[in-house]
């Protein structure tokens, strides 16, 4: 499903100053009974969101008012576990576009690039950076180039580059996704085909 | 250079390399399962595409299915819509479908070696990311999302950027008791839950070689939980074994041809890993979690260590430990249990209900525990009862029940209720991962058999 272009985002950030966020978390199994791709946003971090009797609990980041944006910062190792798409899903559906890390989970990162959410994987120490400027300021903003391939602290003047695929970057740009490409060489991969023996 | 194993395999099913972008990768096999297959048949339907190649594709039913009364309509109405959706889905698109109740049902990796839809030297892909079970044949299998999914179905090939390369060497004979869970435990324990990302994975030396293919398929199966994209054994005379006659194997000519080009596939002696690392089978021994993420495991006799020694981290230690009720440097033996869980595609097949029932025969269940013991497919269930395991776990006042993911993940109604306390044989201790405030212990289906046994964190080698 081609989805939305993405060039510059400029935006506030939420900060989870969490490590080895896991999909688990992300999106519990127990809302993985859907058959069509709507909803997950409400249920994205479900337990960490929520009391048992489904009231907010107070002092999870997403439930303070002062927060918003669409970039959500995490800790070291994020999304790793299972390769529930529907992870993706829910941060997108919530309203996150972006995604920043020191470090990714391989099947989550590519989930993400599959759906439109850019993960930007950035130094231990600029993350820092990012989590203490929000920390003191929350309307503080950030902004990600993906076509400079550049991630910046407005405020501080800040900024670093971040790396990313030059084929999904492309993509990503356009709003193309990877199965129109590999409709485009169906012939080439009948021949494939045609020669395999398992 | 010379090529490694996953370089062999990898190479000969590459169809096209995007300049400067990913390999396009042929795939020989694919499994789906009712959760992440929906929203990419349905994404099939909006762009008036139909499936490739049918034969290639595989569905069962597992992760969001009862086990008990699996003959009785599925209770839950989101449930029994998925797994509805997968029944008209595979009968549309012609693929076979093993649902419920179906001889041939079971967990998607337990039921791909048992009817031969894994082999060696393969690319195989599946929703689910303990994809990584089937590498022990020496095939590349990965798990993959939903979008992906779609593509092997519509294209039969993925994108992917080829990872980089892993070896990890265990040798030295391991300890009676030690089984290849524990190897696999111990080996996170070291790298960490990240510490094997963007790698493949390829293990060796002669722990490995002298495993049975489930030990190895156990092994592999957790290459996920270190990140790692998935893990591969080189396929020997053992592997050739397992999967001749199986139903979905080659035959006659088929097979000598593919015997020509299994015998090949091993890491050449002068070939170069980004990253190897060796082990003794003598560092080993039985392992637990104590933490929220299998890297969190430590050797059962020697506790949960102290916040100071821990690289880095010590706040997410300390929420872990929080959230498990534990403290730093507390002895993990004669801790709790409430719950036992045997199965999952990492501990569910025979061998490891054979390992269970030799530690419990000729004892009694302990009454504070509650015990769920779930075969990995129907297959497991008629060996369980054809080898008179069944009896012995009813002698001891054990229960069996019916085929599926279960509390692995939680999905359907076998839930570890908040707070208490589950050794499972299941490859996640997440929070919540087994219901909402679960508490979960990783350990082999011996350890599992000891608490079940002593209601507490027991060490197996004193009851043999
Ligand atoms: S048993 Fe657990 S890990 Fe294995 S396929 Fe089922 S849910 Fe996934």
């Amino acid at each position: 499903m081609a989805y939305d272009k993405f060039n510059i985002l400029k935006s506030k950030g939420i900060p989870l100053q969490i490590e080895n966020v896991d999909t688990d978390q992300i999106i519990p199994a127990r809302f993985l009974k859907a058959t069509e791709r709507v909803g997950f946003g409400d249920n994205l971090f479900r337990d960490w969101r929520y009391n048992q009797d489904n009231s907010p609990k107070k002092d999870f980041i997403l439930n303070n008012s002062l927060y918003s944006g669409k970039i959500l910062i995490g800790g070291r190792n994020f999304g790793s576990g299972s390769s529930r798409e529907h992870a993706a899903w829910a941060i997108y559906d919530y309203g996150f576009r972006c995604v920043v890390s020191s470090f990714f989970a391989d099947i989550f990162r590519n989930n993400c690039l599959n759906i439109g959410v850019l993960p930007v994987q950035v130094s231990e120490d600029f993350l820092s950076k990012i989590f203490k400027e929000i920390h003191n300021d929350y309307n503080s903003e950030l902004e990600v180039n993906l076509k400079k391939q550049k991630i910046s602290i407005i405020k501080l003047k800040e900024s670093e580059s971040f790396d990313i695929d030059p084929y999904k970057k492309d993509n990503m740009l356009n709003g193309y996704d990877d199965i129109d490409y590999l409709i485009n060489i169906k012939e080439q991969i009948r021949n494939f085909a045609d020669k395999t023996f398992l | 250079m010379s090529k490694t194993l996953f370089d062999k395999v990898w190479d000969s099913h590459i169809v096209h390399q995007v300049p400067s972008g990913p390999d396009i990768l042929f795939i020989d096999r694919h499994m789906v399962h009712e959760v992440t297959s929906p929203v990419a048949f349905l994404g099939l339907e909006k762009r008036g595409v139909s499936v490739l190649y049918p034969e290639r594709t595989f569905a069962t039913a597992d992760h969001n299915t009862p086990t008990i009364n699996q003959h009785l309509p599925v209770k839950d109405p989101l449930s029994a819509k998925q797994l509805k959706a997968l029944e008209e889905n595979s009968a549309k698109h012609r693929i076979s479908y093993w649902g419920l109740g179906h001889e041939k049902n079971g967990i998607v990796h337990v039921v791909g070696p048992e009817y031969g839809i894994t082999v060696p030297g393969a690319t195989i892909v599946c929703g689910d990311s303990h994809t990584s079970t089937h590498g022990a044949f020496g095939a590349i299998a990965f798990g993959i999302g939903t979008s992906e999914v779609e593509m092997v179905l519509s294209t039969q090939c993925i994108m992917q950027i080829k990872p980089k390369k892993m070896r990890i060497n265990i040798n030295g004979k391991l300890e009676k008791g030690v089984t290849p869970k524990d190897v696999a435990l111990f080996i996170i324990s070291k790298l960490t839950a990240s510490g094997a990302t963007g790698f493949f994975v390829e293990y060796a030396g002669n722990v490995i070689t002298s495993m049975s293919m489930e030990g190895r398929m156990t092994v592999c199966n957790l290459s996920i939980e270190m990140g790692a994209r998935g893990g591969m054994i080189a396929p020997d005379e053992k592997t050739f074994h397992y999967i001749k006659n199986r139903e979905f194997t080659p035959k006659g000519k088929s097979w000598d041809k593919a015997m020509d080009y299994w015998q090949t596939l091993y890491s050449e002696n002068d070939s170069v890993f980004d990253k190897e690392y060796h082990f003794e089978a003598i560092e080993i021994e039985p392992m637990i979690t104590y933490g929220t993420n299998p890297g969190m495991g430590v050797a059962i006799t020697k506790g949960i260590p102290k916040a100071d020694s821990i690289q880095g981290g010590t706040i997410t230690f300390q929420k872990s430990l929080n959230y498990m009720g534990y403290n730093e440097g507390e002895d993990m033996i004669g801790k709790p249990v409430d719950f036992i869980f045997l199965g999952s595609c990492t501990n569910g097949r025979i061998e490891d209900f054979r390992a269970f029932a030799k530690i419990i025969k000729g004892r009694k269940k302990a009454s504070n525990v509650t015990a769920w013991l779930v075969p990995g497919s129907h297959k497991v269930l008629s060996s369980i009862k054809e080898e008179g395991i069944l009896d012995i776990l009813k002698e001891s006042g054990f229960e069996l029940r019916e085929p599926g993911c279960s509390a692995c993940l939680a999905m359907n109604d076998d839930k570890i209720p908040a707070g208490k306390y589950a050794v499972s044989t299941s490859n996640r201790n997440f929070e919540g991962r087994q219901g909402p405030g679960s508490r979960t212990l990783l350990a082999s289906p011996m350890v599992a058999a000891a608490a079940a046994v002593t209601g507490r964190v027991t060490d197996p080698r004193i009851l043999f």
